[in-house]
């Protein structure tokens, strides 16, 4: 075993803090098997609730926007194809943006008792919602099935969609979990940010919906929320040409992720050290 | 080689005193924030106090050297050891850290109740630094020493705290750190538990680890520890060998006045028929010992003028408990006596009282029946425990520890089968 020397002064990270997390991947992976173990725990339908949710949100949406408000989609997509599509990525994305907001302080009791770094947290956290996600993007194939709906090779950048929603929670998260420490406010704010976003998100209705309507007031703002890009994409990536795609929208995305996700992990970096005098 | 090193460790904390509500708020700190940016600085805004919970704190500490730190409630202690468990942040200074350190701040970190003993072991021991790999080879012991095998398949929440506390213990028992910090888990679990896990610490320390060890049981930090830090109010105001340090510990913190005296009669307490001239416990104390423990001898040394012409006086002495209650009850003989100054003196044995806080009262009687006076809570002293060939560090209970013969002999041995 290798000595090395350790050094605590104020304001001094860890100097090794990239390594330091990577020694700690066992942790992270227990954390997350912790979570996901405890989710369904003592529940009588257990994993059941992973598929319910998603299929029950889908059905009242295709009641309510299709066939009451008739919203159109996009031509040669069935709706609660389109709808479900955008369903899985968005809940992925809020559940886990969710998660991580709330790591930190779910995990009070640690942050009080042993030192690591504290980014395990917000990682591990999201090991649920990733079930959940695999769980209604099975759900997605199922119906695609029913429909007789055959992807064709833009599937193959469903990855890279993933990754950017998984992201775009980090770059949101993040920030929200140090803020969390100090300010409970945020526990009140979550809920009510992922409920507008449901609404202002392309999730029962296409962009081509907003697209057609370029010369409204509004319309630029539209295209400046960053999971636009995002659920646009991954609905391209799943269903083809037929859904609506914008690329200048994902480029858009993808700088503010990428920018908010740098200014997010500084800020969480710096407040790390102080989280346990605040909790 | 000094393994630890710790430079002008201070720790501040801001404590907000806001009038009527508690916590911050987003709003608060808006509001506030705005207030002041109209100019207006309103006269219930939120006032800040600094407070050092440690302050400028030096030390150093040696391989395998078992250290041992003691004080009062809100002394530092656990602060000290939050900051070289890398847990908090020091405001000034600097530690130094040489090798692989585990803390146990508390018994079963991270303990899920939902989780089942097996988990629940993984998740601790990774908590607590150890690998995959580490765990699964100290499995069996772990689960052996908690003695909890008929369990692992069981939630935690369904566990007896004894069974909790044992299986948290026998986790951090089997980590392989260089450096162990350890606050107060003795202080859990039954007797029999103790002194298993007392002694699994001994044997780590055994191995030429460093061990730095927060309690209130000054005879486990004794048994266990080889130096000791002293803290009180932030800073640490001793440190070196043990039985020195709390020796100085015990003398500081107790209450204890052996001896009380009035040169003239004008000034001494009493009335008109007696006045008290001096009251004082005089300890006993074997070689190299400034305190009072369950082996010390002491003499009550007891003085009084009698203002009376041929009275029938005795002596009655109260030795109480903190709580009031009497232990025991001497008298002396009545016997007539003139106007006077008169002495008397009573021994009270070593290997007599138990470890604790007592008050003596003292009592002038005449014609065996009318007190004339009574001094109560003369003296005030306290016992600490001591103990020899006993790896038990729990509360022994009762007032008095009296060793009365009790003899113990093999009557039929069995011859052994092996």
């Amino acid at each position: 075993m290798q000595t090395h020397e350790v050094i605590i002064q104020p304001g001094r990270s860890e100097r090794h803090y990239w390594a330091d997390l990577w020694r700690n991947r066992e942790l992270m992976y227990i954390l997350s098997m912790r979570d996901v173990s405890v989710r369904y725990k003592q529940t009588a339908l257990g994993t059941a609730w992973g598929l319910i949710r998603p299929l029950t949100t889908m059905l009242i949406m295709v009641f309510v926007f299709s066939k009451i408000a008739k919203l159109p989609p996009d031509p040669g997509v069935p709706y609660p194809l389109m709808v479900l599509g955008g369903i899985t990525v968005w809940t992925f994305f809020s559940t886990a943006f969710t998660q991580i907001s709330n790591s930190v302080t779910l995990n009070s009791n640690l942050v009080t008792k042993v030192y690591f770094p504290r980014l395990i947290m917000p990682i591990s956290a999201v090991a649920v919602s990733f079930v959940d996600f695999l769980v209604s993007l099975g759900l997605f194939i199922l119906l695609a099935i029913w429909y007789q709906f055959i992807p064709d090779w833009h599937l193959l950048l469903l990855p890279a969609f993933i990754v950017l929603a998984l992201l775009a929670s980090f770059a949101f998260g993040l920030f929200f979990a140090a803020v969390n420490v100090r300010f409970r406010d945020i526990g009140q704010l979550i809920p009510f940010v992922v409920q507008v976003g449901f609404y202002v998100c392309p999730i029962a209705y296409s962009s081509r919906l907003v697209a057609d309507k370029a010369d409204e007031w509004w319309a630029p703002f539209y295209w400046l929320n960053p999971m636009v890009g995002i659920i646009d994409g991954f609905r391209w990536a799943l269903l083809g040409e037929r859904a609506y795609f914008n690329p200048k929208s994902l480029l858009i995305s993808v700088s503010i992720v990428l920018v908010c996700l740098a200014l997010s992990l500084y800020f969480f970096r710096k407040r790390e050290n102080t989280f346990v005098d605040d909790i | 080689m000094s393994v630890i090193s710790v430079e002008n460790i201070s720790k501040q904390y801001i404590i907000d005193h806001q009038k009527g509500k508690g916590g911050t708020t987003l709003r608060d700190v808006i509001t506030e924030n705005l207030k002041s940016l109209v100019g207006k600085k309103t006269k219930t805004s939120i006032t800040h106090e600094e407070f050092w919970a440690l302050k400028d704190v030096n030390f150093s500490i040696e391989q395998g050297d078992r250290v041992g730190i003691v004080g009062h409630n809100g002394a530092g202690k656990s602060t000290m050891l939050k900051i070289l468990s890398k847990i908090i942040q020091p405001t000034t200074g600097t530690v130094r850290i040489r090798g692989r350190v585990a803390s146990l701040l508390e018994v079963g970190t991270g303990f899920h109740p939902e989780l089942t003993g097996r988990e629940n072991i993984y998740l601790n021991g990774s908590l607590l630094g150890m690998s995959r790999t580490e765990i699964r080879k100290q499995f069996d012991a772990i689960v052996a020493f908690a003695g909890v095998e008929k369990f692992l398949d069981t939630p935690v929440k369904r566990y007896s705290s004894g069974m909790y506390v044992r299986l948290g213990f026998a986790i951090s028992a089997h980590l392989d750190p260089e450096i162990m910090i350890v606050d107060e888990v003795l202080a859990v679990g039954d007797a029999e538990f103790q002194k298993k896990s007392l002694g699994k610490m001994r044997d780590n320390s055994a191995s030429g680890r460093t061990i730095i060890f927060v309690s209130h049981n000054l005879t486990a930090v004794q048994a266990l520890c080889n130096k000791t830090l002293y803290f009180e109010k932030g800073r640490l105001i001793e440190q070196g060998e043990t039985n020195q340090v709390i020796a100085s510990y015990i003398s500081k913190v107790s209450k204890t006045r052996l001896l009380r005296q009035w040169d003239t009669p004008e000034e001494a307490p009493g009335n008109d028929l007696v006045r008290i001239r001096r009251i004082e416990l005089v300890p006993e104390y074997p070689d190299n010992l400034t305190h009072i423990d369950v082996r010390t001898p002491m003499t009550l040394q007891f003085e009084f003028w009698n203002q009376m012409d041929n009275a029938n006086l005795n002596l009655s002495m109260h030795l109480n408990s903190l709580t009031g209650e009497c232990i025991f009850n001497v008298g002396t003989q009545s016997q007539p006596y003139g106007k006077g100054l008169i002495a008397a003196e009573c021994t009270i044995p070593g290997y007599f009282l138990n470890d604790g806080s007592y008050t003596i009262s003292m009592m002038v009687v005449k014609d065996t029946v009318t007190p004339l006076y009574v001094m109560e809570e003369a003296i005030t002293f306290d016992v600490e425990d001591y103990r020899e060939g006993i790896a038990w560090y729990g509360k022994w209970p009762g007032y008095v520890r009296p060793q009365f013969p009790f003899h113990i002999k093999m009557l039929e041995p069995v011859a052994s089968e092996q």
